[in-house]
C-alpha cells in the first residue's frame, strides 16, 4: 500500500467514529437538563441571597435589593469610582458581604458566589449587556 | 414663610452630613400664632443580632435622627414615628427601638408598620404605645393615623407560628406575602371619625403604606386605596404622608396630595428597576438620585415639610446631592419639583435602570 492511501483511510475511520459517538448537536433533552441545572443554581442563589447566616449580623442581601434590583449585573465589569478601578461583579458582592452584612469574603469560585450571580443575573434576564455603564 | 434655623448650634452635625429626620411645618391658621411644626422619623428597622447586639448601622440612623430632632429650632410640637421601628418586631427589638426613641425630648405619636405587627399581630406594640389607629386635633388641623398594613384573615391565620408569618412578611419581595389594606373595620371607623370634622378643616393622614397603588410585588400598595380616597374626597385639603417605601415619591389624586417620608435605615430601589415586572410609580415623581452604596447614610436624608395653607411643600436635604424642593403648584394643582420636574431637566443619577 502507498503511504497516501493509508492517511486517507485513517481520516475516514476517524470521521465515522465522530458522527456515531460524538455528535455535536444538542438534543431537546440536553437543553432541558442544562436549563434545570441552571435553575437549580438560581434557586440556590435566592437562598443565599436571603440567608441571614451569609454575613454575621443577620442582614440579608434582599433587604436592600428586593428581587436583586439595583445590582446591575449587565454593567460589570465597570469602573467603580469608590474603588478607583474597574471591578467585577463578584468583588462588589463581597464588598456588600463585608460591609452591610459585616461578614467574610466568599471565594470568587465558591458555589455560593456562583449561585448569587446566577440568581441576580436571572432576575435581570433579557436586559441588554452594557459593560461599563453608569 | 421664612426659612429658619432648624438646628440650633448644630453646625458640626450639619458639616457631618445628613439629617435622617423630617420636620413638618403646618401653618393652616389665619393668625401667625397658629403656625406649628412637627417632626417625622420613619423606618428604622432596628434589628437584633443576638441578646443585646443590634445591627449597628440601623441603630446609628435612628440615634442620629433623634439627636437632630432634639436640636430643632423651632421645637416641633410633636414627633410622628412612621412605622417599622423594628425588623421582626420581637420584644427585644421594640424595647431597644423605644429606648432609643426615649431620648427624644418631644411627645411621639406612632404609626404601625408591618415589621412591628406580624409577629404577634401588634400585641406588644399596642401594650407599649396604645391603639393601632386613632385621630387627634392640633391647632386647627385634624390628624388621622391608620394601620394600613393589614391583610385578610385567611392569610393572617394560615401560618404555623408568628415567627413564620413575620419571616414571610419581612421579605419585601417574598411572593408568599399578601397585599396590604386598611380593612372594613377601620374604614367604618374613619367615616365616623371624619363625620364630625368640618370639610374646610385641613386633614393630615398618616399611614405606613402609600394609600395608593404603585407596585403590588413589593407592597408599595394599599388594596382598598380607592375606598379610602373616596372617604377623603369631600375635604378640601388632604395630605397623606407615608413611610414604607424608603425613597422619594409624590403624587396628586384629586384633592389628595401624597408624599413619602424617607427611612433612617436604608434606601430602596424604585420598583421600575425590577425588569421582570411593571410598576406604576406616579408619573409626577422625579426619582431621587441613585444611592451611593459606599456611603452608609446616603439616600436616607432629611426633608423639611411645609404644609403652609394646607398644601405640602417638601424640601429635601440629601448627602452629596443638591437640595430639592417639591412644592404644590397652585395652577396645576399638584406637587412639582422646582428644578427637575421637566423631562429635559433630569440629571444622570436620577435615571434608574
Amino acid at each position: 500500500m502507498k503511504p497516501t492511501n493509508c492517511i486517507v483511510m485513517t481520516v475516514a475511520l476517524f470521521m465515522a467514529l465522530a458522527t456515531s459517538a460524538f455528535a455535536d448537536e444538542f438534543t431537546k433533552q440536553d437543553l432541558k437538563l442544562w436549563e434545570q441545572e441552571f435553575m437549580t443554581v438560581v434557586k440556590a442563589g435566592r437562598k443565599v441571597f436571603t440567608d441571614p447566616k451569609l454575613g454575621s449580623n443577620g442582614v440579608v442581601c434582599a433587604q436592600c435589593h428586593p428581587n436583586g434590583a439595583n445590582t446591575h449585573p449587565e454593567t460589570y465589569p465597570k469602573f467603580q469610582k469608590q474603588l478607583g478601578r474597574v471591578a467585577a461583579m463578584w468583588e462588589m458582592v463581597n464588598w456588600c458581604i463585608r460591609n452591610p452584612l459585616e461578614g467574610k469574603d466568599l471565594k470568587a469560585d465558591s458555589a455560593e458566589m456562583i449561585a448569587i450571580q446566577a440568581y441576580i443575573t436571572h432576575e435581570r434576564r433579557n436586559v441588554k449587556l452594557a459593560a461599563g455603564k453608569h | 414663610m421664612k426659612r429658619r434655623n432648624f438646628l440650633k448650634g448644630a453646625g458640626a452635625l450639619i458639616a457631618g452630613g445628613v439629617l435622617p429626620v423630617s420636620l413638618v411645618e403646618v401653618a393652616f391658621g389665619k393668625s401667625k400664632q397658629e403656625n406649628f411644626t412637627f417632626a417625622y422619623i420613619s423606618d428604622s428597622h432596628i434589628q437584633q443580632i443576638k441578646g443585646s447586639d443590634f445591627v449597628r448601622s440601623f441603630d446609628r440612623g435612628l440615634k442620629r435622627a433623634v439627636a437632630e430632632c432634639n436640636m430643632m429650632d423651632p421645637k416641633p410640637d410633636f414627633v410622628i414615628y412612621g412605622g417599622d421601628l423594628a425588623q421582626i418586631g420581637n420584644k427585644a427589638e421594640l424595647d431597644h427601638g423605644l429606648e432609643l426613641m426615649s431620648a427624644c425630648n418631644h411627645k411621639v405619636k406612632y404609626v404601625m408598620g408591618e415589621h412591628d405587627y406580624y409577629l404577634d399581630l401588634g400585641k406588644y406594640w399596642e401594650s407599649q404605645l396604645g391603639p393601632q389607629w386613632y385621630s387627634f386635633d392640633h391647632k386647627g388641623v385634624h390628624f388621622v393615623v391608620l394601620n394600613s398594613i393589614l391583610v385578610d384573615d385567611k392569610w393572617t391565620n394560615k401560618w404555623s407560628s408568628g415567627e413564620e408569618r413575620m419571616g414571610v412578611m419581612a421579605g419585601l419581595d417574598n411572593p408568599l406575602g399578601s397585599p396590604f389594606m386598611v380593612g372594613a373595620e377601620q374604614r367604618a371607623w374613619l367615616k365616623k371619625d371624619l363625620a364630625k370634622v368640618n370639610k374646610n378643616t385641613p386633614l393630615v393622614v398618616l399611614s405606613h403604606s402609600p394609600l395608593q397603588k404603585i407596585y403590588k410585588g413589593w407592597n408599595f400598595w394599599t388594596d382598598d386605596a380607592e375606598q379610602i380616597q373616596a372617604i377623603l374626597k369631600p375635604f378640601k385639603k388632604v395630605n397623606v404622608f407615608y413611610g414604607h417605601v424608603h425613597q422619594i415619591q409624590y403624587n396628586q389624586i384629586g384633592n389628595i396630595s401624597f408624599h413619602s417620608v424617607m427611612a433612617t435605615a436604608w434606601p430602596w430601589p424604585y420598583p421600575s428597576t425590577y425588569s421582570q415586572a411593571k410598576s406604576h410609580l406616579p408619573k409626577l415623581t422625579v426619582e431621587m438620585n441613585r444611592a451611593d452604596p459606599f456611603f452608609e447614610r446616603d439616600a436616607t436624608g432629611w426633608q423639611f415639610i411645609d404644609v403652609w395653607s394646607g398644601n405640602t411643600s417638601m424640601h429635601f436635604q440629601l448627602p452629596e446631592n443638591n437640595t430639592r424642593s417639591v412644592s404644590y403648584n397652585k395652577r396645576r394643582k399638584r406637587p412639582e419639583d422646582k428644578q427637575y420636574q421637566g423631562k429635559g431637566k433630569r440629571i444622570p443619577p436620577q435615571k434608574h435602570y
